[in-house]
């Protein structure tokens, strides 16, 4: 497998993930290099206030995602609620009105699959706290794509259901103590 | 290079689906068609993409379930309770000044933002003036939006979606209830043009004074997009409405200058009286 540098990072979590996020996004320095794209799990009222509530934490740019959004490095997008946000391979996102998978819309699963399927060995998937298993299957279409899964360490978890499930379905995912979560983006972000 | 290989059977299969069959998907998002490629491996037992080609080339008979598979839209009545309040509340009194009303519901599938429109032009007032045009690429989402029978489970769901939007009567008195469907008055689409018609290579049919298309572009690339939103622009009269999605917009159009924003949260456009 080549050695290409990472290109993308997908975040996913539902209960509990913005406490893992608000210590993750303000840890990573303003000029980060990659993109950055998350999913949580969010009732489908149309506004959210996630992306705001990030933005006030952090020094990178965080904003909800609009479609056909260019992916940049150090801008955070978030997924809106009652869609799936996906990645196309033109380094664009792109919004679906599919069926929820897993009762989730935005599902971590439709994220992760669709950035491995577009950018292969340079996706970092990390996934947080969360109360169902969604994004295990995603995770490990990263990695049979040669991608990079983390996952946040079930014992740090507010809810670990969605960790456990990831770990045991993808056992090439490493479990990382959220305290080092940033650290090892920013690793992973300038080559490994 | 397994995925290698795929992407260019997809490729293959939307070239053949439009040579064969004059369905045009090749100016799809591939991200979110790819899922939909693979949901119908699955449907009709397909190892590959090339073997699902060999199977839509030679038998035509699937293409009607396979069109199914990568358009069909599940969406809800009045769903965005507040795009049909704007609607109700802002555009509906432009509306009541023009002598007759066309209405195009564009990508109309199983019908529920036909219903919607119509039972809200109902309340208003105006339905007695307007024709409604349903456009669709799939025959199959046409029949169900023709019949206008929905599961009775989602009629709870649709009657506060209908009590949020601003709605003037209890959403009971438009259907019947039986056999765990609801079954929307028939009266609601007797002014109603159903017809097959497709953003991607069809033109103007008539010049509307509201263009409802919501959730449809989302599934389109920008070049393709743009074909719509002209298609749109073209199709309006002066001083017209396009509404869209609620994460859809003009702003990779070249069209977007042509239009104002009339409701910028619910992404209601206006055709502006200048061009």
């Amino acid at each position: 497998m080549n050695a290409l540098p990472a290109s993308l990072v997908v975040m996913g979590g539902s209960a509990g993930s913005l406490d893992a996020l608000s210590v993750i996004l303000p840890s990573l320095p303003d000029d980060f290099p990659l993109p950055v794209l998350i999913v949580v799990h969010l009732p489908p009222a149309r506004e959210s206030l996630l992306a705001e509530v990030l933005q006030r934490k952090c020094g990178l740019r965080v904003r909800e995602a609009e479609d056909k959004d260019e992916l940049c490095p150090g801008v955070v997008l978030v997924a809106p609620p009652d869609y799936h946000l996906l990645v196309e391979a033109d380094a664009r996102v792109s919004f679906c009105s599919d069926e929820p998978q897993l009762y989730s819309r935005p599902s971590i699963d439709v994220l992760f699959e669709s950035a491995a399927e577009a950018f292969g060995p340079g996706v970092i998937g990390l996934l947080l706290s969360g109360a169902n298993s969604d994004g295990a299957r995603g995770l490990q279409a990263i990695v049979q794509r040669g991608g990079t899964a983390l996952v946040q360490a079930p014992v740090d978890a507010h809810c670990p259901t969605m960790p456990r499930a990831a770990l045991e379905r993808c056992e090439q995912a490493r479990a990382v103590p959220l305290s080092e979560i940033a650290q090892q983006l920013q690793e992973l972000a300038h080559g490994r | 290079m397994p995925h290698r290989t795929e992407d260019l059977e997809l490729r293959l299969l939307l070239e053949a689906i439009f040579h064969r069959y004059h369905y045009d998907f090749r100016g799809y998002s591939l991200a979110s068609l790819k899922r939909r490629v693979r949901q119908a491996l699955e449907k009709f037992d397909c190892q590959s993409i090339s073997q699902l080609q060999d199977r839509v080339l030679h038998d035509a008979k699937i293409l009607p379930a396979l069109l199914g598979v990568l358009t069909v839209q599940v969406s809800e009545l009045f769903r965005d309770p507040p795009y049909f309040k704007a609607i109700r509340e802002r555009v509906v009194p432009h509306l009541r000044t023009y002598p007759s009303l066309r209405v195009w519901v564009a990508g109309c599938s199983a019908g529920e933002e036909l219903y919607s429109l119509a039972i809200l032009f109902r309340e208003e007032g105006l339905e007695e003036r307007t024709i409604f045009y349903a456009t669709d690429i799939n025959p199959e989402a046409l029949r169900r939006a023709q019949e206008g029978v929905y599961s009775l489970d989602r009629l709870q769901l649709f009657s506060e979606n209908h009590r949020q939007s601003g709605g003037r009567r209890s959403l009971s008195e438009y259907y019947t209830a039986a056999y765990g469907h609801a079954r929307f008055d028939p009266s609601l689409r007797a002014r109603t043009v159903f017809s097959d018609h497709s953003l991607v290579t069809d033109e103007v049919f008539a010049e509307m004074q509201l263009i409802s298309c919501r959730n449809v572009l989302i599934y389109f690339d920008r070049e393709l997009q743009n074909r719509a939103i002209g298609l749109f622009h073209d199709s309006l009269a002066r001083r017209g409405f396009l509404g869209l999605g609620a994460k859809e917009s003009l702003r990779f159009s070249d069209h977007a200058g042509a239009f104002e924003e009339f409701d910028r949260l619910e992404k209601i456009y206006l055709k502006r009286g200048d061009r």
